[in-house]
């Protein structure tokens, strides 16, 4: 193994594995030829040269067939058809006497007063707790237990967050940071993937947005949108924690069923409603523990589908608005 | 007693993850000692003190600090020795590119800001290609897409580390890292140990004291820059 690829021409190596030049960048200004092969390349640079930019020749080989190990194994998708969370204690130390199975393509709403515990509880599923977090609950997924490479390692994470930061700092369009982004994930078509993601994102946005506008530059909205488009689509872990969606700009109900489409376990805190209703079950969270578990009834499904037309209302309020129009009629609205 | 070395460039969030994490260790009753190592001045001593970490620190000033940092580091083990601490975390500012402070055989853990751009890992020297453990702060401020891309660059620039996500203010992330220090290797000594990584050479004229600029002044081990045509 270690033989192939040292005898693999330069350029052959680096079309099988174009990420790999991303090692390489400190060492690319000495990329003379690519008739070579890698391991000529390799002999063809001096000590001085890895010490200059702080690698470590002997290793080279090495690291680079990990890498191609390692992203070959990051692109097979985790598969997580239940979570399972055994209650723990609350903030005084009660028993929460709970135990709750969740599927994919299920949404679990989280609710309870500011402080109460709605952020441990993500916390506890984020890290998989195994009864050694402060609440002592434990998280099973398909029933068992985690190992603790994958509770705790950041590459392997079962669980994606979306958070009310949705900031940029990169320094690249739209485009550019998708493309980033798919390649980072090993997609092998990555254009296909961003231009899906493009289209889906324009989906859940009131305000359209090009590829080549620079990220730092999208509105909140925006960068929700793109953001829970980018989750769904691109991202393997199976399960997804939110933290609220915002109103503003985004169709909060088509994003909620595009994860859904996509079979990701979502637990939302959120105090909205509408997205509430949304959600098969709510956990009720108060004094650090899960007081009480609602399953959605009938009525509140009957009630969901006022608070929708409520929605649709106010959208088509802000696209007026968008507009420049003036909304000096009498306005009338009816559950 | 284990001892860690923790670098990465000022503000990257070294003193918040080591104080997040000490907190998981303290609760276990873990003794730990902090080693801080700076340039020219720090505060974060106190921050130490003030979370009840016994902490001792030095300023290299006109030297280069991890040279400082090297041949003080003895003197510093033995105290966290005669102290019989469990844990002895040291905390050094990387301020250069070329150094880092690791040792051979001793958990190594470099800390990098999310906010730092997706271009930093690479340019990045032994500090992050030579750590066991990469730390990645500041993510909460960034989207998960852009925090993930950052772990890509940081994956390249290091392919064997672990990488994890610290907050170093809510302490997200902070559990798994006190885990990881757990299971660092135990040592009773640090005499004859060896750096994991060389020192980057030095001495010209300006390492003893000059000033002028000129070619006059310039001897030693010197290295010209080439002007593209
Ligand atoms: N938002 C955010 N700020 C952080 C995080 N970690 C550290 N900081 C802040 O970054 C600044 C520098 O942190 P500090 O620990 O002193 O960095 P050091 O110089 O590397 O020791 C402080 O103001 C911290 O509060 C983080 O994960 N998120
Ligand atoms: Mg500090
Ligand atoms: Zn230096």
């Amino acid at each position: 193994m270690k033989k192939a690829i040292e005898d693999l021409p330069l350029q052959k190596f680096i079309s099988m594995h174009p990420y790999i030049l991303g090692y390489f960048a400190p060492l690319v200004k000495q990329f003379l030829s690519k008739t070579i092969t890698l391991g000529e390349w390799i002999r063809s640079l001096t000590d001085d040269d890895f010490e200059e930019v702080g690698m470590d020749r002997g290793q080279t080989v090495n690291y680079l067939q990990f890498l191609i190990r390692y992203f070959e194994e990051r692109g097979k998708r985790t598969s997580v058809k239940t979570i399972t969370v055994i209650g723990g204690t609350n903030k005084f130390g009660e028993p929460e006497n709970v135990v709750f199975h969740v599927s994919a393509g299920e949404i679990i709403c989280i609710v309870g007063p500011t402080g109460s515990g709605k952020s441990q509880l993500l916390a506890d599923i984020e890290c998989i707790a195994d009864g050694d977090t402060p609440t002592g609950r434990k998280v099973l997924l398909n029933g068992q237990a985690a190992d603790t490479t994958l509770r705790f390692s950041t590459e392997n994470k079962l669980v994606a967050q979306i958070s009310q930061n949705m900031n940029f700092v990169i320094d690249m369009t739209v485009w550019e940071f998708l493309t980033m982004h798919a390649q980072s994930r090993m997609v092998a078509q990555p254009s296909e993937t961003v231009e899906n993601m493009m289209v889906c994102a324009n989906d859940l946005v009131g305000e359209k947005f090009s590829p080549d506008m620079p990220v730092t530059r999208l509105s909140g909205g925006q960068s929700r949108a793109l953001m829970i488009a980018d989750t769904a689509l691109l991202s393997d872990s199976p399960v997804i924690l939110i933290d609220e969606i915002e109103n503003a700009g985004v169709d909060r109900q088509k994003a909620l069923s595009l994860l859904m489409k996509e079979e990701k376990i979502v637990f939302m805190s959120t105090h909205d409603p509408l997205l509430a209703f949304l959600g098969s079950r709510r956990l009720v969270i108060q004094n650090g523990g899960i007081a009480k578990i609602i399953e959605a009834s009938a009525k509140e499904r009957d009630n969901l589908s006022r608070l929708q037309n409520m929605d649709v209302f106010m959208m088509q309020l802000r696209t007026r608005l968008r507009r420049g129009d003036s909304i000096d009629e009498k306005l009338y609205f009816s559950l | 007693m284990k001892l860690i070395t923790i670098a990465g460039p000022p503000s990257a969030g070294k003193t918040s993850v080591i104080l997040r994490a000490a907190e998981h260790l303290s609760a276990k009753n873990r003794k730990i000692g902090i080693l801080k190592f700076d340039a020219l001045a720090t505060a974060d001593h106190l921050l130490y003190q003030k979370a009840g970490l016994p902490v001792q620190y030095g300023l290299s000033g006109g030297l280069c600090p991890d040279h400082y940092f090297i041949s003080n580091i003895e003197t510093g083990f033995l105290w966290g020795v005669q102290q019989q601490f469990d844990y002895l975390i040291s905390e050094s500012a990387g301020l250069c590119n070329r150094c880092s402070p690791y040792i051979t055989g001793f958990l190594a853990i470099s800390v990098v800001d999310s906010l730092s751009g997706a271009h930093t890992p690479k340019k990045t020297g032994p500090m992050l290609k030579f750590a066991d453990i990469v730390v990645i702060t500041k993510s909460d401020i960034v989207s998960q897409a852009e925090r993930e891309v950052f772990a890509f660059h940081v994956r390249l620039a290091n392919p064997i580390a672990m990488i994890l996500f610290v907050n170093g203010i809510t302490g997200q992330g902070a559990f798994g890292l006190s885990k990881c220090i757990e299971q660092a290797p135990e040592s009773i000594a640090i005499s004859g140990e060896t750096m994991r990584f060389t020192m980057p050479s030095s001495l010209c004229t300006y390492c003893t004291g000059e000033t002028s600029i000129g070619e006059q002044f310039c001897r030693g081990n010197l290295r010209k820059m080439r002007i593209a045509e």
